[in-house]
């Protein structure tokens, strides 16, 4: 069962190690595996024809449009904020740079229900911008904007903490050849900087799709949950579920299962792919993605 | 670019140590201008919100909103059930690492890969998902009701399962690679040292591994403190009995009563940045103990 080789001084003895791993894998089974299981299990319960027509009913249709719209409009401004961010911070030697980092910590230790609510505070008709919005006949909360500024705010940080690390650890040697050698700041970024961060990149821009297509809770703030209109995946799973139309809500929530199944798996191929390139540039494995350590152990 | 060369000349005058050439690469004033204000138009302003608008409840109001007994009630529980949760990750946690990377079974890589899967999957489908295995009619609510007269969903324990499901990753993620660093020679000079196994693994091992532990036990924690999606639905969500904090904020909101709400989230902002103050000591800590060994 654990085919480890080792002497016997170094190893546990094998009744220790055998229920060692039964723990820790009934743990990993029941807490994980189960709950995952339970989700497509309820979502095909009353069989292929509900699901489907679960998942392309108009109101699910609109949803699934709208967490689409929401995940393409706060990818590329993450994107542009996590380079930015991590160029600032790794390039340059600034006072406060320290809070700066720390900062963009700030969205993972907030609850996303604060997240949701700082945005009614600003823009609900109660709120600094309400009465000003209203005369203009805008509506941020309760509406599209307001869904997407949450979704901004609990995922901004996932491209820039990737890249910190990543960055500070290549250094800025081969960028500054690049200066001596006469080229631009623009084709600095292009040709040298790029290359060097893309799996960096590709790792933080799934994460925080990832999040973005997923977020309930800020998102459930601001939306107002007007079916058809504001309602993402997960509300519109929420909505089914206190309806009581378990199946339809399972078989939307599947189809959020499968996008984390997703995730997972390109994860991993990007922490093999960042790894081998490593190993290949004879470059330490600490400028890899810290995850990548473990997907470069498990190749070996 | 004047304010780069600014820069250099302040960095040079105060003589701190400075990596070699850090600051000659062009574009400082734009990545951090814009860093920064984007940084101040979603995040901060945003935040400080909370604390304005919970001013308008003058500060004996404020204390009323944010220690009436239903508030106090939720507190206990989110702090008790996210301990809970986060104490049985440590546990679990360390365990799953220590097979993940010590010992070989069949697909342990697939296993290895899903442990992330409460980063990636939408809270909402953990929580539905946790509510239909443990409630009566489920697979597991029926067997712990039948078999041991246990009622997890729409408890208190129900709102521990979610929690200890959002928080597998962190402890395991963050001792799996100080698990992987270790080198072997260090057990093998204590063996040869006449130490028992368990006392490697007690005297050697464990205090290697305890910065670690503890930054994933702070980090399951957080993020159990302020979660929503998972618990809402399994909770039940009765006032004073099985009601978070967050959930109470968001009764308040629906109430209209905004200032209320902006009371409450400005404790549980403030907790957090406790949290997040606790959890860079501790990284700290863990960053000198791996440049110790090194």
């Amino acid at each position: 069962m654990t085919a480890a080789i080792l002497p016997p001084h170094l190893n546990e003895p094998r009744w220790v190690r055998c229920i060692l791993l039964l723990l820790a894998l009934g743990f990993l089974g029941l807490f994980l595996l189960l709950p995952l299981a339970t989700v497509f299990v309820e979502a095909f319960k009353k069989g292929w024809v509900l699901y489907l027509a679960s998942i392309t009913e108009p109101d699910a249709r609109s949803a699934i449009r709208l967490t689409l719209i929401v995940a393409a409009i706060s990818l590329p401004l993450n994107l542009l904020f996590g380079v930015a961010m991590a160029w600032a911070v790794t390039k340059f030697q600034f006072r406060g740079k320290q809070v700066l980092i720390t900062l963009i910590d700030l969205p993972f230790s907030v609850s996303p229900v604060v997240a949701g609510l700082i945005f009614v505070l600003l823009f609900g008709s109660q709120g600094w911008f309400g009465p000003w919005l209203q005369a203009h006949d805008l509506k941020i909360v309760y509406a599209v904007p307001g869904v997407i500024l949450a979704t901004l705010f609990v995922t901004f940080p996932f491209i820039a903490r990737e890249l910190i690390p990543l960055m500070q650890a290549q250094g800025s040697d081969e960028e500054q050849a690049a200066l001596t050698l006469g080229a631009s700041g623009w084709q600095i970024f292009r040709r040298v900087t790029l290359p060097n961060i893309k799996w960096g990149l590709v790792y933080g821009a799934i994460l925080s799709n990832a999040r973005a297509m997923g977020e309930f809770g800020a998102v459930s703030v601001v939306s107002g949950q007007v079916r058809g209109l504001t309602n993402t995946m997960t509300l519109h799973v929420e909505i089914l579920y206190n309806e009581y139309q378990f199946s339809a809500a399972f078989a939307v929530a599947s189809l959020l299962a499968l996008l984390a199944l997703a995730t997972l798996a390109i994860k991993r191929l990007v922490e093999w792919r960042s790894a081998g390139l490593a190993r290949q540039d004879a470059v330490p494995t600490t400028t890899a993605p810290q995850a990548c350590k473990a997907g470069a152990t498990a190749t070996a | 670019m004047v304010t780069a060369s600014l820069q250099q000349t302040a960095a040079f005058t105060r003589r701190r140590p400075r990596r070699h050439g850090a600051g000659i690469l062009p574009g400082f004033g734009l990545s951090l201008g814009y860093s920064v204000l984007y940084l101040c138009l979603l995040v901060l302003i945003p935040l400080a919100a909370l604390p304005i608008k919970s001013a308008d409840l003058g500060w004996s109001g404020f204390w009323a909103a944010v220690t009436a007994p239903r508030v106090l009630a939720s507190y206990q529980l989110t702090f008790g059930a996210s301990l809970i949760a986060a104490l049985v990750n440590l546990v679990f946690g360390a365990l799953a690492a220590w097979v993940l990377v010590r010992y070989t079974f069949p697909g342990k890589r697939v296993l290895d890969a899903l442990v992330d899967l409460p980063f990636a999957l939408p809270t909402a489908v953990a929580g539905i998902a946790l509510t239909a295995l443990y409630s009566r009619n489920g697979w597991l609510g029926s067997l712990l009701e039948q078999g041991l007269g246990l009622k997890v969903a729409f408890t208190p324990k129900g709102i521990v399962v979610a929690l200890i499901f959002i928080g597998i990753p962190f402890v395991v993620r963050t001792v799996q690679p100080v698990l992987e660093d270790l080198e072997r020679e260090i057990e093998e000079a204590a063996a040869s040292l006449g130490a028992h196994r368990w006392q490697v693994i007690r005297r050697v091992l464990l205090p290697a591994i305890l910065p670690a532990l503890l930054t994933g036990f702070a980090l399951a924690f957080a993020r159990a403190v302020g979660e929503y999606g998972s618990v809402v639905f399994i909770a039940g969500n009765m006032p004073m009995v099985s009601e978070i904090t967050p959930l109470l904020i968001i009764s308040k909101l629906e109430q209209y009563d905004y200032a209320g709400a902006a009371a409450i989230a400005t404790v549980m902002l403030a907790m957090s940045f406790v949290l997040l103050l606790a959890i860079n000591l501790l990284q700290a800590w863990q960053a000198r103990g791996r440049e110790g060994r090194a």
